[in-house]
């Protein structure tokens, strides 16, 4: 076969050996073909794209240095008794577990390090995803085709969360320990089957023996796979649908402009991994992140006052503060029909987070559907030109963080001096009233800087040079703006409501009418962008006066 | 001040209404034009850029030199102390950071005054194109014929069915994680044994504890006695019976009917295990005589028998019945009377079954 196809083609001879090593992989997975579509393709840059990177980063930090851990750490709930180098816990009964942490801390060279490299990077981790997903809604990444990555991740976010928790756990110190009780208090809470899960969760009464063995296995192998399998997927499909780009000159839904791979992108995106784990390395040098040592092995009797979870925890131990249990001498939680049902419990547990991730998960769908927008959408939106997803977002995130604050009550009121009971009653309050504030605030500002946009397009931006005209007027001289500066301002798309429309019947059914009034809702209060009519009509009033509205500007100058 | 127009709606005349927005837009002017760097223009500052990126790359050497001597020269031996092993720590930390961060300021800082700086565009393509629709559709099509699936009904409907019933001994299988439930939470080692009580001892030491030494004000953290001694299920029966013991002025309590010789001479105790999720209702405000869980705020009224007064607790934490032996050490009549922790499902029936 060689023999023929040689003699047709010209034969290629790489002049360097690097070259002929490379020719020798090419010849054999066709490498080439791979090379010459992405060596040179497009990304576009933005500071706010380097969230997910950090998210991706602080992941292969987290298998260098967890794949470092396991090496030491032993999953056993055996009884031991602690002989290692930390003195106050001498003799101490513990866990095998337990006891293998320690030494990793205390034994093991360059042992903390890691343990503290890996506990702030899975910290960094949640919190990059949750950030980069914040970036990819107020911008309206999420929009077609890229519903489908949204998903993906979101689930992304539950396993990073999964993994967060269940490494937690491992240590089997006081505050994981109480941190699992509390699962445990949780899952006992499900109707009907709520007792069977906990006795097989943890192989029988709480805490039992098999559950930190039983975490270990979920912590580095099943849940990691998943997320290794969702961040393919997850670049898998940024391939396909190419990145995403801000609103601005030369850029719309028909290209990509921004840096070539190779070298640039290449070289900031390679470099900013060194980037990100030299800041891990630092605060791994220098802040103490749980110091399980001074917590003590798990013992169901004593808990240290201000226990907290992880961050990404508190969110829904917060939601559990917050519910309460009585009202007056109303009980929250029912014995109906002989079974006991622990709303107590179970609201708060499920009810905040599942309306979260529901609401999460489904967005790209529901916008769509209100919208009928089924165009592809390349070029994001500024949050400010999607006056009402924004405050759909802020008022999600605002619910987030009263539940996330209410995790921290009781450090809230030992810090600033207040009562802890007025805390909880606080937040109770925000629960309900900070989404709707944070809704109407978030719109109203949207708007407000969408006319500030209008106002410089047209107006030119404010030189901060204060001029006497001869009449004796003061005015602050504007200067015009590029019309590169001005396209920037001016390239969003304003929709207006979409009123209902008749089906194919000719009937205009009532999933119709609702979505029409939804339609009304999301853009009845907008602003239209700038029209090339409008600064010609601003110029002339500039050409005599300077001053669009000379008669408001009078009046202002009055009082 | 400005003289533009305070940007209210009805002033700037910028909400414009629907059907109305059918204008003339803004042309795009295009990729704005390149501005060259310095480094672009003067070879000086090439050089002096050239020279930035090989330091950086230097420090990144010195760092890991950093590491490797914080890693070999401090000896962790048995005899280290926690300020060798912080010093240590900090070093690596420093060491890595310098390593790390040297290569990545060193490559960023090169890609961004050396390399070339030219934005390009590019097109994006379908991403699908209607031939490769049509295309998958036919091979989609023969695929179906081919098994014929749609031809033979009977085999595509055993197969749904085995396909169904498949997973089902994955469920069997996970139902042996854990033995069934049962009554288990229902008792705790309180429960007397052959007739015998237990008596109420210290937690941890174990030591039997006299109703003389409980004075009025203080608070003990009780486990059953026994506990310590036996070898499995430890803290499984731990996280069950563990108990306050405190002492109130008699006249304080008022026992509900049925409760009125399950104290003390103003001696109580009361499980410690929160009747909300679990966590240790560990604090003890003595003036107040409230009982507090650190961990979700549940608080608890001793003089009313531990009702619920602020948190998301909704029962009472349940209440050991004690009373003193012939040497003057406290021990349970019985066990509790409800079972203990946070509820489940069953935990009613559990309750009944306790009491007839």
């Amino acid at each position: 076969m060689s023999a023929t196809s040689t003699a047709d083609t010209p034969t290629f001879v790489a002049k360097t050996k690097g070259g002929r090593i490379t020719d020798f992989v090419d010849q054999r997975v066709g490498g080439s073909g791979m090379l010459r579509e992405f060596g040179r393709k497009v990304f576009p840059d933005h500071w706010s794209f380097m969230f997910g990177e950090v998210a991706l980063y602080s992941f292969v930090i987290l298998l260098l240095s967890g794949t470092f851990l396991t090496f030491f750490f032993d999953p056993s709930m055996a009884e031991t008794h602690y002989q290692g180098s930390y003195l106050p816990l001498k003799n101490v009964e513990m866990s095998v577990a337990y006891n293998s942490s320690l030494n990793i801390s205390f034994d093991v060279r360059g042992g903390l390090f890691m343990r503290q490299v890996h506990h702030w990077s899975a910290l960094l981790f949640v919190a990059s995803v949750s950030v980069h997903m914040l970036r990819v809604f107020f911008t309206g990444a999420f929009r077609k085709p890229r519903e489908m990555n949204w998903v993906v991740g979101s689930v992304l976010l539950i396993l990073a969360m999964a993994a967060g928790f269940t490494g937690y756990s491992l240590p089997d110190d006081l505050l994981s320990g109480n941190g699992l009780r509390i699962i445990d208090g949780v899952i006992k809470s499900i109707p009907v089957i709520g007792t069977y899960i906990s006795f097989f969760l943890f192989g029988g009464e709480f805490p039992g023996t098999a559950i930190i063995g039983r975490l270990y296995m979920l912590h580095i192998l099943l849940v990691p796979a998943l997320i290794l399998l969702m961040i393919v997927i997850h670049l898998f499909m940024v391939v396909v649908h190419k990145h995403t780009q801000y609103p601005g000159p030369g850029r719309n839904d028909g290209n990509v402009v921004g840096y070539p791979l190779g070298p640039v992108y290449a070289a900031k995106a390679g470099g900013f991994f060194f980037i990100v784990f030299g800041v891990v390395a630092l605060m791994a040098g220098f802040f103490t992140i749980n110091p399980i040592w001074n917590y003590g092995p798990y013992d169901p009797s004593p808990v240290s006052a201000g226990t907290q979870p992880d961050w990404y925890i508190g969110f829904v131990d917060g939601a559990l503060r917050l519910m309460p249990g009585t009202f007056g001498d109303w009980h929250v939680e029912q014995v109906w029909f002989g079974h006991v049902f622990t709303f107590n419990v179970l609201l708060p547990a499920l009810v905040p987070a599942g309306i979260l991730f529901t609401v999460m998960f489904t967005y790209p769908w529901i916008e769509r559907w209100i919208t009928k927008d089924d165009r592809e959408h390349h070029v994001l939106d500024r949050p400010r030109n999607a006056p009402t997803r924004t405050a759909i977002g802020m008022a999600g995130f605002v619910w987030y963080c009263v539940m996330w604050a209410a995790a921290g009550s009781d450090l809230i009121a030992t810090h600033f001096h207040v009562a802890l009971n007025d805390v909880t009653y606080w937040l109770r309050a925000l629960f309900f009233i900070g989404p709707v504030l944070a809704f109407i605030i978030t719109k109203r500002v949207a708007l407000a800087l969408q006319r500030k946009d209008r106002e410089i397009a047209l107006h030119g931006r404010e030189t901060g040079r204060i001029v006497r005209l001869p009449h004796g007027e003061f005015i602050e001289v504007h200067a015009p703006l590029n019309e590169y500066k001005r396209y920037k301002l001016v390239g969003f798309e304003s929709p207006s409501p979409l009123p209902a429309e008749p089906n194919s019947h000719g009937v205009v059914d009532r999933k119709e009418k609702r979505r029409a009034m939804l339609s009304k809702w999301f853009f009845e209060d907008r602003v239209a962008p700038a029209t090339p009519a409008e600064l010609a009509a601003a110029h002339g009033h500039h050409g005599e006066h300077e001053s669009i509205e000379p008669a408001a500007e009078q009046k202002s100058l009055s009082h | 001040m400005g003289n533009h127009s305070d940007g209210s709606p009805n002033h700037s005349g910028t909400v414009a209404t629907a059907g109305q927005n059918e204008v003339e837009k803004f042309q795009d002017p295009g990729i704005p034009p390149h501005r060259l760097r310095l480094a672009d223009t003067d070879p000086r500052a090439a050089k002096r850029a050239e020279r930035q990126v090989a330091i950086l790359f230097g420090a990144s050497v010195v760092g890991t030199l950093i590491f490797l001597v914080a890693y070999f020269a401090i000896d962790l031996g048995a005899d280290s102390s926690i300020a060798t092993i912080r010093l240590q720590n900090t070093l690596l930390g420093i060491g890595t950071a310098f390593a790390m961060l040297g290569i990545g300021t060193g490559i960023v800082h090169w890609a961004k005054a050396l390399m070339p700086d030219h934005e390009v565009s590019e097109e994006r393509h379908a991403i699908r194109t209607e031939e490769d629709r049509l295309a998958a559709v036919r091979i989609v099509d023969d695929i179906v014929e081919e098994t014929g699936i749609k031809r033979r009904p009977l085999i595509r409907n055993t197969l749904l069915g085995a396909v169904a019933l498949a997973p089902l001994p994955a469920l069997a299988v996970f139902g042996d994680l854990g033995p069934r439930p049962d009554n288990k939470l229902a008792h705790t080692m309180w429960a007397p044994v052959d007739g015998k009580t237990k008596r109420l001892t210290r937690d941890p030491d174990g030591t039997p504890i006299k109703a003389s030494d409980v004075t009025i004000g203080s608070a003990f953290h009780v486990i059953p006695e026994g506990l310590n001694e036996l070898h499995e299920g430890k803290l499984n029966e731990k996280a069950k019976s563990v108990v306050l013991l405190m002492r109130l002025n008699p006249e304080s309590l008022k026992p509900s009917p049925g409760r009125e010789d399950w104290s003390y001479n103003g001696i109580v105790a009361y499980s410690k295990i929160c009747t909300h999720v679990g966590c240790p209702v560990a604090l003890y405000e003595q003036q107040t005589h409230h009982l507090l869980c650190p961990c979700h705020q549940s608080t608890f009224d001793l003089t009313q028998e531990c009702k619920v007064i602020f948190g998301p607790a909704s029962r009472p934490l349940p209440q050991l019945p004690i009373a003193v032996d012939d040497e003057g050490y406290l021990y349970a009549t019985s066990d509790f009377k409800e079972p203990v922790g946070p509820s489940y499902w069953e935990r009613d029936e559990h309750e009944r079954n306790i009491n007839s």
